[in-house]
């Protein structure tokens, strides 16, 4: 999907959806954002990654955004992981205990390794 | 040899000269008139030949004239068609009638002199017209110089105050006005007008009413009041459909107090410390109706401070595309120039960047600028105060308040501390702080009205930057956001708060310091990030 300020795509790795997102994550990127989750929910994934290694740009709205999807993660007991995030971006997912909920891994390798091995 | 007799066909490029000038100086008996509708000026056009003028049996009050002029025949004179002139022949001297000869002589000499009739007629035409055009640019060379003089010739020259003016009108006149007057108390009058119109009507105008504006501001004190007076003054002499846009302030220039009423005209800017406004005042233009009031207020300049009064012939100018100068544009500037000489320059140099070296100008322009000055002791700040407490000014712009544009404000707040070595980790903390600022005042303080911008300030000392973010929501919306509860994701993840709100949290937690300030027009928040130190200065 790509409307708006966010390009999406969503692709299987063994059990896994992995959400590709690159652009940025403001108020334009909430249908984008939204469709991709149910997207890749669809087939009842074992975790769902979202991965942020193209993404530039998120603000406030965007933290919104992602509060939205893990509450739905939350509601279906889904697992749901962050890779992919700059340092700075990083910083903020801590500061706003989203890291608390939703683990931060640097890649998608080391993503993929925990979660092969913790689950 | 023949008796010529040239009529005219009655138009006012009468013929009846120039075929005296070119067929014949000799006898001319007398001249006859023909109406243009006479019969006879259709019959000539279609013949185009010899005609014998008592053969004629038209009921036409032109060829009784001929015939009791003692003309015997005539002979149209044709130009494409139209009759432009008659030669016309009395009896031959001889007694005998005209010969088949004389006739094609005669009808030949017809077809070679009418177009050079024609030439010559046009030539005198264009002459005539030149020399009226000529005279009435005379005239307009004359106006335009009188209009000059009715400007003031020179700026007040008063300490600790820098005044400019600006006037360019789009013709030889204008209407558009400025003038400074000189009042009691060391106090000075200063004055922005347009008329509707241009040319000599606007002119015309234009001086009536800077001479009772002149009367008025004599006898009173109050800005409104000496509109009131203008008005119904002006109002019983003013051309129906025209009327005056006109902006009166009084400068106290010792107290720095600025006391305005304002008819309609454009509103002045005023550049402070912490950003741009209007200075509003209502009254309806001069002229449009009697028994007008006009609102006085007042403000005070401090030193350093400006105000712009100007005419809408800059904020209407078009470019090619037909898009407007805009306010926007207009304020952008003010906000990015200390007013004085250098805004003058500023403005116009973009509005010829702007509309194109070559496009005509469209209406007058006239700008005006008071500042006051920071004096010489305000000048040289306190001792106490050291290189590392200063601020000093590294960017001023203002950002349209639309969806988006925070990332503008984000990168050029970076590209302005780019000197200043601050770790990358702490420049992206700025850089979100100053976006989420920044939408917060397009949102929130601004309403996202694209003709309302956000002013944006960054400065530094040695030991820190300074960004302020400026919008124009005043105190009642400053109250609302700090009202906003402190986000919490477990409240939030169980629904007891909305996943939204992190903006002003953001800010608070990237930032060394934030400090707002509002007043009824503003609200303003500070961003201070130290530099060189932090617990992420290394990273």
């Amino acid at each position: 999907m790509a409307t708006g300020s966010l390009a999406t795509k969503v692709r299987r790795q063994n059990t896994i959806a992995v959400i590709d997102m690159s652009g940025e994550i403001n108020a334009l990127a909430e249908e984008s954002l939204n469709g991709a989750y149910t997207e890749a929910t669809e087939a009842n994934p074992s975790a769902v990654l979202l991965n942020f290694a193209e993404v530039g740009y998120i603000n406030s709205t965007g933290i919104a955004l992602i509060v939205g999807v893990l509450m739905k993660a939350r509601e279906s007991a889904t697992s749901i992981a962050a890779c992919g995030l700059s340092d700075h971006f990083a910083e903020i997912f801590r500061i706003t205990r989203l890291s608390d909920y939703m683990p931060i891994y640097p890649n998608e390798d080391t993503a993929t390794q925990s979660f092969a091995s913790g689950q | 040899m023949w008796q010529a007799l040239v009529g005219s066909n009655g138009r006012s490029d009468a013929p009846v000269d120039t075929i005296e000038d070119i067929v014949s100086q000799h006898s001319v008996v007398e001249a006859v008139d023909i109406a243009p509708n006479d019969p006879i000026v259709g019959y000539f056009q279609t013949v185009n030949n010899v005609v014998e003028i008592d053969k004629l049996t038209l009921d036409s009050p032109a060829v009784q004239a001929l015939r009791e002029a003692g003309v015997k025949i005539a002979v149209p004179l044709l130009s494409q068609g139209e009759l432009i002139g008659l030669l016309n022949l009395g009896p031959r001297l001889s007694e005998q009638e005209y010969s088949t000869d004389d006739r094609r002589l005669l009808s030949n000499l017809a077809t070679q002199a009418a177009p050079a009739v024609r030439v010559a007629q046009l030539a005198r035409q264009q002459q005539s017209e030149a020399q009226a055009r000529e005279r009435i640019e005379q005239e307009l060379r004359v106006a335009s110089v009188i209009q000059q003089t009715l400007l003031p010739q020179s700026v007040p020259e008063i300490e600790d105050w820098e005044m400019r003016a600006f006037y360019k009108p789009a013709r030889e006149v204008g209407g558009d006005f400025y003038d400074f007057l000189e009042l009691a108390g060391g106090k000075l009058g200063v004055v922005v007008g347009d008329v509707t119109d241009k040319g000599v009507p606007a002119a015309l105008v234009m001086a009536t009413t800077r001479g009772i504006l002149r009367a008025a501001s004599e006898r009173s004190e109050s800005p409104g009041a000496v509109l009131r007076k203008v008005n119904d003054m002006l109002y019983p002499d003013i051309p129906a459909k025209m009327f005056v846009t006109c902006l009166y302030a009084i400068v106290d220039t010792t107290t720095g107090k600025i006391h305005y009423a304002n008819a309609g005209h454009d509103l002045p800017y005023r550049r402070t410390e912490t950003g741009i406004d209007e200075l509003r005042a209502t009254g309806m233009p001069l002229g449009l109706m009697p028994g007008m009031e006009y609102e006085e207020r007042e403000v005070t300049l401090a030193p350093g401070e400006s105000v712009l009064l100007y005419s809408d012939g800059l904020v209407e100018a078009h470019n090619e595309t037909r898009e407007m100068y805009g306010f926007p544009r207009l304020k952008g500037l003010v906000a990015t120039h200390e007013g004085g000489a250098s805004l003058i320059d500023a403005l116009l140099s973009d509005l010829t960047k702007f509309t194109g070296p070559d496009l005509e100008q469209e209406d007058d322009v006239t700008l005006v600028t008071i500042r006051r000055t920071v004096s010489k002791s305000e000048a040289n700040p306190m001792p106490t105060l050291d290189a590392k407490t200063e601020f000093k000014s590294l960017d001023e712009f203002l950002v349209q308040s639309q969806p988006g544009n925070e990332r503008q404000a984000m990168e050029r707040v970076a590209d302005a501390v780019k000197n200043l070595d601050l770790p990358t980790a702490r420049l992206e903390k700025l850089k979100t702080a100053v976006a989420e600022g920044t939408m917060n005042a397009m949102e929130h303080g601004n309403k996202y009205d694209a003709d309302t911008p956000v002013s944006i300030v960054v400065a530094a000392s040695e030991a820190a930057v300074s960004v302020k973010i400026i919008d124009s929501g005043g105190v009642e919306e400053a109250d609302k956001s700090s009202d906003a509860e402190t986000p919490d994701l477990v409240a939030k993840l169980a629904g007891l708060q909305s996943p939204r709100g992190w903006g002003l949290f953001l800010i608070k937690e990237m930032v060394d310091e934030f400090k707002t300030t509002s007043d009824d027009k503003h609200h303003n928040i500070e961003l201070i990030m130290n530099l060189g130190g932090g617990e992420d200065g290394n990273r």
